[in-house]
């Protein structure tokens, strides 16, 4: 039975090794090594997300540019769209104010012809009253010479006139 | 969980538990055909005087038990008279002569006293004085504690050595040999510690680790079968109810108030405690009894059938020296099997402890919400 049997001085000895060897073994090996290893995983993983978040950012900055270069295609198409309405309003500013100053001239010109032709009426009134009155001078002449009636009618005509103005 | 944990635990105890039952009559057997045979030599010594032990007779029981146990010397080569051994410092006390320290060849190989002392067929130290009933505490420097202290020491060059290096190489990977130890490490912390224990991992990695190692160097020097190593360290009992005590004291140290309610104050009716707690109260000790004869079966009864392979040549040469040759070759090819087996088993224990001690420690500390 001796195999089955613990004998005394080997768990002594036994007991004895084992302390000490965790002891130190805790001390000198286990608490370095463990720390080291866990201080390699945390410089591992930080440099995983480091190099994640690296990766984010450059995808980050490349959308950046593309919207910038959208940006700026949208800002030219817009400068151009501008440009091209500016003209068409330039041209229309253009042609609307000739046919304003067109309309003036034919307005103008037509007062004009509207003055002078006023006039020209006036004139041939005036003409046309001139002869009526010469026609009607020598008419009247040839009247008064020989008629006593005729003289009654301008002295009428002459007392009614005196009277208006005494009126 | 924990119920079906210790469930799987109570059948694996009872495996356990037979083969520990079979290397016991095992044992028994052997002692009586030690006990059988030393009559037969006392008889041959009689008849044939001088000669007598060239004509003993091979005893593959005495040969096994021999290398398997413990003993005073460390037997390198050669039988009897003529062995080389290796002598090693007897440290023993006893009442009435107190402390009393001598080198283990006084006894000549068994054949000689010392001091009032003498050696059994077993090899353990008696009174040469039979009658004397007083007790002998040995507290010598055996083959199984030398054995012990070149397993730690080398153990303890290599890994100091490998914090070092570390300490040398910070934030980088190591270097060479030490390749082949981090992932152990790295295999123990996130394997077997992190899932059984949890949060409080980092406070019995040192224990974890160092119970790994330690089984697990000394079972590799076990099977070295010349002088560093051969030893049958872990397959002793008196080192493994070290360690299984170590692991016993460790857990209900730590243990929480959960870990005592559950033994204690089980979730069942109030009945049922008359059975319920002695079965939890046996299972506290059973568990760490368990983890004692696991490794010592096991290392055990893998240094007997690499012997028992060994036996055969000798017994089979012993009827016809051409036989022994015949036998020599699947002898050898049997043992070289069994060893690879056997390196195999050595870390597969050393996991084994290790996880079982992890468990019961996750166990005992576990917190419940």
């Amino acid at each position: 039975m001796q195999l089955v049997t613990p004998a005394i001085g080997l768990l002594f000895w036994m007991l004895l090794t084992f302390s000490i060897v965790l002891f130190i073994l805790k001390k000198f090996a286990w608490k370095p090594i463990l720390t080291h290893i866990k201080d390699r995983e945390e410089t591992i993983s930080n440099a995983l997300s480091q190099a994640e978040k690296a990766r984010e950012d450059m995808a980050r900055l490349h959308g950046e540019n593309e919207q910038l270069l959208a940006d700026a295609r949208k800002e030219r198409d817009a400068m151009l769209k501008e440009a091209r309405e500016m003209k068409e309003k330039i041209i229309g500013e253009a042609k609307g104010a000739a046919d304003e100053e067109a309309k003036k001239l034919i307005t103008r010109a037509q007062d004009e012809i509207n003055k002078q032709k006023l006039a020209a009426m006036d004139e041939l009134k005036k003409e046309v009253a001139g002869f009526s009155v010469q026609i009607a001078e020598k008419l009247l002449a040839q009247n008064l010479e020989n008629n006593d009636a005729q003289k009654k009618l301008i002295e009428h005509q002459l007392n009614e006139l005196t009277q208006k103005a005494q009126a | 969980m924990i119920n079906q944990v210790s469930e799987i635990q109570s059948i694996r105890s009872l495996k356990l538990v037979v083969k520990f039952l079979t290397i016991s009559i095992f044992t028994l057997f052997c002692n009586s055909d030690v006990n059988a045979t030393s009559i037969e030599k006392v008889e041959h010594t009689e008849n044939s005087g001088h000669e007598s032990h060239k004509e003993e007779k091979f005893q593959p029981g005495k040969m096994i038990m021999e290398h398997i146990a413990d003993a005073h010397d460390w037997h390198l080569w050669g039988e009897g008279q003529e062995s080389v051994t290796i002598p090693l410092p007897v440290i023993l006390y006893t009442e009435s002569k107190g402390l009393t320290t001598f080198i283990s060849s006084k006894f000549e190989h068994g054949h000689a006293s010392f001091e009032g002392f003498s050696l059994n067929e077993e090899g353990t130290v008696i009174w040469e004085d039979e009658s004397n009933e007083e007790a002998i505490y040995d507290l010598s420097i055996s083959k199984n504690v030398l054995q012990l202290f070149i397993g730690v020491i080398f153990l303890m060059f290599i890994v100091i050595r490998m914090a070092r290096h570390y300490g040398k190489r910070v934030g980088k990977s190591p270097k060479g040999g030490y390749h082949l130890i981090e992932p152990l490490i790295l295999f123990i912390r996130d394997d077997i510690a992190k899932p059984s224990i949890g949060g409080k991992t980092d406070r019995f990695m040192p224990l974890l680790l160092t119970i790994f190692f330690f089984i697990f160097t000394l079972n590799l020097f076990g099977l070295i079968p010349i002088f560093p190593g051969g030893a049958n360290v872990t397959g002793n009992i008196a080192i493994t109810m070290v360690l299984a005590v170590i692991v016993f004291v460790t857990v209900n140290i730590h243990g929480n108030k959960y870990y005592w309610k559950h033994i204690f104050l089980p979730d069942v009716p109030v009945w049922m405690y008359i059975i319920i707690i002695p079965i939890e109260l046996l299972g506290v000790f059973l568990r760490p009894f368990v983890l004692m004869l696991r490794l010592f079966a096991n290392i055990t009864a893998g240094h007997i059938i690499i012997l028992g392979f060994f036996s055969l040549i000798f017994i089979f040469g012993a009827m016809k020296p051409g036989l022994g040759y015949a036998v020599s070759p699947l002898s050898v090819a049997f043992t070289v099997f069994m060893s690879v087996l056997e390196l195999l088993v050595a870390f597969l224990q050393a996991f084994v402890f290790t996880l079982l001690s992890a468990i019961y420690i996750g166990m005992a500390t576990e917190e419940h919400h």
